[in-house]
């Protein structure tokens, strides 16, 4: 399948995560998200974004009790925690928030 | 949750054994996406069908037909008795006859009949034999990925047939003709490339690992590590990457360490041997579950351990048990007076019993668990040195760490044990309908304890079963947070930092 960002063909696998990472931005994480039935808050941004940061460095998404710590640490204790992010992502956060993300989907038992 | 956009089955007591009514053609259009080139050629698979692909699948065929003896017996002698039709979690959830374990090995049966029997050469029609052709290979694929190579079928077959060695059987051949499946691929690639299936570089499993030793010091105030690459450790953990990555897996990962630590036993990861488990048997490939094999050997050798212990994982346990040492052997350097491998269960049991490690339940007040018997630990391999240990172990490991333990029906458990719906291969997004409708006769045994007895959690011990539990418990009205890993109540139990 493929989106279409300002204008260009944006490549995406038959789940419709990104082929080239490099081609995510802003505009195109509302339209994934909007595809997933979600509207993006400052929250789900705040996920996000650190989805990105961590992968940036690390070339993998952050396990999840890396992000709850993490979420924990910007938006308060009662956030950092997997009920919370599931209310966010409810098809779980690694991987709907990694699609929205533009990241790989984490593979494995997960 | 929002409503499923299939029908959830409908759970009723698991003494009743109701066979659903038969929906032909359910699950027809239920399959897994195909893999792409560039998963199929890192394993040394052809990237796509190519012209001529159906003889090369019966070359193939004829070629595991010589080699593996038993194919060929499991061919050959089926009586269709019907003992296996109502076994199968796949068929009790969907209906679909074509998901009974006679009628999915007829799928093999039938190609096998009109390229290796003389009457299916001389008269295919008269003895349901069949050409290969695209349609049936697309049945093949779509319906042997309905299969999670569980056994329970095996366990009712007054033949022995074992529908799991078939189904490896169907994927190899897939495989070897360019038709694989995504999922299994792409993941095996991981292994070879990065090291474990969920493709976790080491920089981000060691910082994974950091964050890991901080919470248990902040929790407990005792320093537990979790070594990796250290030379000279005792113990080589070799263990599932979802157990550093997701949930509950974590939490039973600090309950191994907290073990260790709490047993004096130095211990250590591997950022070679970074996964136990091994999809090389899910495809039904040797050389693929040898090669991942062999990241196990090595990293046992060049870290000089004496020992290796596999974490919470069904397959890996059925392959480290059982095939290991053809596979990977001989292990003559390790110390003998130690099993080859030893699973993470018989080392905390033994602890346990021989007092060198205290439990608390205190530590999981207020839970009654129930426990998920694992198909490929209950089925393919076993603990300790007495039969039945594989049942025996984890419950007493559970028993020791909680108030209460109860059973679900005994149709349901130990080597009747029903796959958690997700096993074999198939624990992936796309083939979610069948995940939720496969797991319905465990939710239907829970639901039973839940209801008569009170149970608040199911212990499993794998991590397949784990991640498909905390997928599918809410299709059913269940927290996903009633899945634990059973050293997660052990972590919770453990008294630390009174080792004398």
């Amino acid at each position: 399948m493929a989106y279409t960002s300002n204008g260009a063909t944006i490549e995406a696998d038959e789940e419709g995560y990104l082929i080239n990472i490099s081609q995510w931005n802003e505009e195109l994480a509302g339209q994934i998200a909007q595809d997933e039935g979600i509207t993006m808050s400052p929250e789900h941004w705040e996920v996000v974004n650190f989805l990105r940061e961590y992968y940036s460095e690390y070339q993998i998404a952050p396990a999840v009790r890396v992000l709850t710590k993490a979420i924990a640490k910007k938006m308060g204790p009662d956030k950092g925690n997997n009920k919370y992010l599931y209310e966010l992502f409810p098809y779980g956060p690694g991987k709907q928030a990694c699609k929205i993300a533009g990241l790989p989907k984490p593979t494995g038992c997960v | 949750m929002a409503a499923a956009p299939f029908d959830i089955p409908v759970l009723g007591d698991p003494a009743e054994h109701p066979v659903p009514a038969l929906k032909p053609g359910a699950m027809a259009a239920s399959k897994p996406y195909v893999a792409a080139e560039a998963h199929q050629q890192p394993l040394g698979f052809p990237g796509e069908l190519t012209e001529g692909w159906e003889k090369r699948a019966i070359d193939h065929m004829g070629s595991l037909l010589s080699k593996y003896r038993s194919l060929r017996v499991f061919m050959d002698i089926c009586v269709k008795c019907g003992a296996c039709t109502d076994k199968c979690h796949y068929f009790l959830g969907t209906g679909d006859p074509k998901n009974m374990p006679v009628a999915r090995a007829d799928l093999f049966r039938s190609v096998y009949r009109r390229y290796f029997t003389p009457s299916g050469k001389i008269a295919p029609g008269l003895v349901g034999a069949r050409d290969m052709t695209k349609d049936v290979l697309d049945e093949w694929f779509n319906y042997f990925h309905q299969c999670s190579q569980c056994r329970r079928c095996s366990v009712f077959c007054p033949q022995g047939i074992d529908t799991a060695e078939i189904s490896m059987a169907a994927r190899d051949i897939m495989d070897s003709i360019g038709q694989g499946q995504k999922y299994c691929n792409e993941i095996i690639g991981k292994v070879h490339k990065i090291g474990n299936n969920l493709g976790l570089p080491a920089p981000a499993l060691l910082d994974t690992l950091e964050g890991l030793e901080e919470d248990i010091l902040d929790e407990t105030g005792v320093p537990v590590k979790l070594p990796i690459d250290e030379q000279g450790a005792e113990v080589l953990l070799v263990t599932p990457s979802a157990d550093f990555f997701a949930e509950p897996h974590v939490l039973g990962l600090i309950g191994y360490a907290k073990v260790f630590h709490a047993a004096g036993v130095s211990w250590t990861l591997s950022t070679k041997a970074s996964e136990a488990g091994n999809f090389g048997m899910f495809i039904g490939n040797y050389d693929q579950m040898r090669k991942i094999s062999m990241r196990i050997r090595e990293a046992a050798r060049e870290l000089g351990v004496k020992r290796i212990i596999f974490g919470e994982c069904g397959h890996a346990w059925r392959v480290a048990y059982s095939f290991l040492n053809t596979l990977a052997g001989p292990w003559d350097f390790l110390d003998p007076r130690y099993p080859v491998p030893q699973h993470i269960l018989e080392f905390t049991s033994d602890l346990i019993a021989r007092k060198g490690i205290k439990l608390d339940k205190s530590g999981n007040d207020g839970m009654v668990l129930t426990v998920h018997d694992s198909c490929n630990v209950a089925r393919g391999a076993r603990m300790g040195d007495k039969p039945g240990g594989q049942f025996t172990i984890p419950r007493a490991v559970i028993a020791a760490s909680v108030p209460k333990l109860v059973d679900m029906h005994p149709d349901t458990i130990c080597d009747k044990t029903f796959c958690c719906g997700g096993g074999g291969g198939l624990l992936t997004d796309e083939l979610i309908e069948l995940r939720v409708k496969g797991a319905s006769p465990r939710m239907e045994a829970l639901k039973d304890v839940v209801d008569k007895q009170g149970v608040t959690h199911m212990a499993a011990m794998c991590a397949i079963c784990k991640a498909q539990f905390t997928k599918v418990l809410p299709y059913y009205d269940f927290d996903r947070e009633m899945v634990v890993s059973v050293h997660q109540l052990v972590s919770n139990a453990i008294v630390l930092g009174d080792n004398d």
